[in-house]
């Protein structure tokens, strides 16, 4: 049984339907990553599997529990946390007020975990006091990551941190969420960049149309000339 | 000298008074509209319901024969602030709750607090009556006479001013504090930047509601009494002061508790000046000035009765020039 593991699951928004009989298993410390074309349902599936879409039908288990739609509060709980791609700082509260309300579930004390963040990302460290909203794309996203990893996640859920990025700040990007795959956690990454995403990668998932087109390990992927020609751009 | 005295009195003592009650009301209208997304019309009888609250617990307690120091209703706004709140969080569970969990739009909601609106002023008028009420009825008011150097004229302070003033300044730190320390405040400052991040990062909207009401209803209550007590308490009062608390609100930036306090007193003591009448500070100047330049009577830029187009000139210009406000929150 893997870590997460989710079956023959159909979501979508409302009556329409996006996602339908998708499969996608990972083992614990692995990094999964999802690929595929503009409206293939990436980022639906990563909402679904932190319970923001209708989920019709299939499910969702963790660590063998079963948490197909369950709400953002409890999955909280369950150390499942989850990075938007849009809108995913408060850009009125400083650097460190974010993490705080990353830790909004926590009553202990958690000052150590901020350390290790700012550890994370040191440049963070110096831009505490400042508003997260005066910062650049980058530190922005190092800031939404932060937050979430503020509830010590076992599953980190990240839809498109490079999105807006330079290359320079994606490779930095890319290089922290290998440090933070380091210390144990989870994470299930949707990346338009899919050559350098299915690099880092133990498992691939090509989704096209709301269904696995291929699914294997991030090496296989990139070697997997048909893979190359339809979705990698080669 | 005399005259400079009398514009302290007139200009800069009024609108103190008044910037204040329009900021206290104005902080609760920016974070309930942060928070909730919604214009709150009912604000403006949300403070008289509380002033009429205040008046009803003094009333209690005087029944009772209690001697106090202090003129009752100068204590009784504190309980009444909690009751006030109360009511605030239970017409919100009642009337906006349900409208929110609908997912209906915000007009909806601004339609339903018109509603309540009504609702507390039939209310207060059926449970009060229509006619003036003397917040004052067991002792009189103490009026303060601050002497200054070099001038007959006196600085006038009346009691509930003094504490109108005392009491806007505590709860400006305090609310700074509240939002910049405590763990509620900061998540009520979170819920208002990205309402769907604050859910994903597991805050309790809930609580964050209740604790915009708390603070909302309180500061309205106190708005409502300290004001009423400064004049009369009239069924009508407060509904007059919704449009200048909404200007204060909307010209501090929609949203930014700061800016609802920097907007109270800017719309505050735009009206007390702009109805001053300056020809009394060039009356010393007569001799000095030029025979053919004779000192009008009045030198008021509005005439009294045309006070209240004040705020609306200020919110004129405020929208055509910088929609966002003074502290850049959100357009309308």
């Amino acid at each position: 049984m893997s870590f997460l593991s989710i079956d023959g699951l159909s979501a979508g928004y409302g009556q329409m339907s996006i996602l339908s009989d998708v499969v996608l298993q990972l083992d614990e410390g692995e990094i999964g990553v999802i690929v595929g074309a503009n409206g293939a349902g990436k980022s639906t599936l990563l909402k679904a599997m932190f319970g923001l879409v209708n989920i019709t039908a299939g499910s969702i288990r963790l660590a063998g529990d079963d948490i197909t739609g369950m709400a953002p509060e409890r999955l909280a709980a369950r150390g499942v946390a989850f990075v938007p791609q849009e809108y995913n700082i408060f850009p009125t509260l400083t650097v460190n007020e974010n993490l705080e309300m990353g830790a909004y579930s926590r009553r202990d004390d958690f000052s150590a975990v901020i350390e290790g963040i700012y550890r994370i990302f040191p440049p963070l460290a110096d831009k505490r006091r400042q508003m997260a909203g005066e910062l650049s794309g980058g530190q922005r996203q190092m800031v939404a990551v932060g937050r979430a990893l503020m509830i010590e996640p076992r599953l980190l859920l990240l839809d498109e941190p490079t999105a807006g990025l330079s290359p320079m700040f994606m490779s930095e990007i890319f290089d922290r969420v290998l440090a933070i795959n380091a210390t144990g956690v989870t994470i299930v990454m949707v990346e338009q960049n899919a050559k350098q995403a299915l690099a880092i990668a133990h498992r691939g998932f090509v989704l096209a149309n709301g269904m696995n087109a291929f699914t294997d390990t991030g090496a296989n992927l990139l070697a997997n000339p048909e893979v190359a020609r339809s979705f990698l751009g080669a | 000298m005399d005259e400079f005295v009398f514009f302290l009195n007139k200009a800069v003592i009024s609108g103190l008074i008044i910037g204040s009650i329009y900021a206290l009301g104005a902080v609760g209208l920016t974070l309930i509209f942060g928070i909730l997304r919604f214009a709150h019309i009912a604000h403006g009888d949300m403070m008289t319901l509380g002033a009429f609250v205040t008046l009803v617990l003094a009333g209690a307690v005087s029944l009772t024969g209690v001697q106090s120091p202090v003129p009752l209703s100068l204590i009784a706004f504190i309980p009444a602030m909690a009751i006030t709140a109360v009511v605030a969080i239970g017409i919100d569970r009642m009337f906006y709750r349900p409208l929110r969990e609908r997912g209906s739009r915000p007009i909806i909601i601004v339609m339903a607090s018109v509603g309540v609106m009504l609702m507390l002023q039939g209310l207060v008028r059926i449970l009060a009556g229509v006619g003036t009420r003397n917040m004052f009825f067991d002792q009189p008011k103490d009026i303060y006479r601050i002497a200054l150097p070099g001038t007959p004229r006196e600085l006038v302070l009346t009691e509930p001013q003094a504490v109108l003033i005392g009491f806007t300044a505590v709860a400006v730190i305090a609310l700074h504090l509240f939002l910049t320390r405590a763990r509620l405040g900061k998540a009520m400052r979170a819920v208002s930047d990205n309402p769907d991040l604050a859910r994903i990062s597991g805050i309790d909207i809930n609580h964050v509601v209740a604790a915009t009401w708390v603070i909302g209803g309180g500061l309205a209550c106190a708005a409502g009494s300290l004001l009423s007590m400064d004049v009369v308490l009239k069924p009508d009062l407060s509904f007059n002061l919704l449009l200048p608390i909404f200007a204060a609100a909307i010209v501090g930036g929609i949203g930014q508790p700061y800016g609802a306090i920097a907007g109270g007193f800017l719309v505050g003591f735009s009206e007390t000046l702009a109805i001053f009448n300056w020809s009394v500070l060039l009356r010393p100047f007569a001799g000095v000035l030029p025979a053919w330049l004779e000192v009008p009577g009045n030198l008021a830029l509005v005439p009294t009765e045309y006070k209240l187009m004040v705020p609306f000139v200020i919110l004129i210009i405020v929208l055509v020039y910088r929609p966002t406000g003074i502290f850049r929150g959100r357009v309308l």
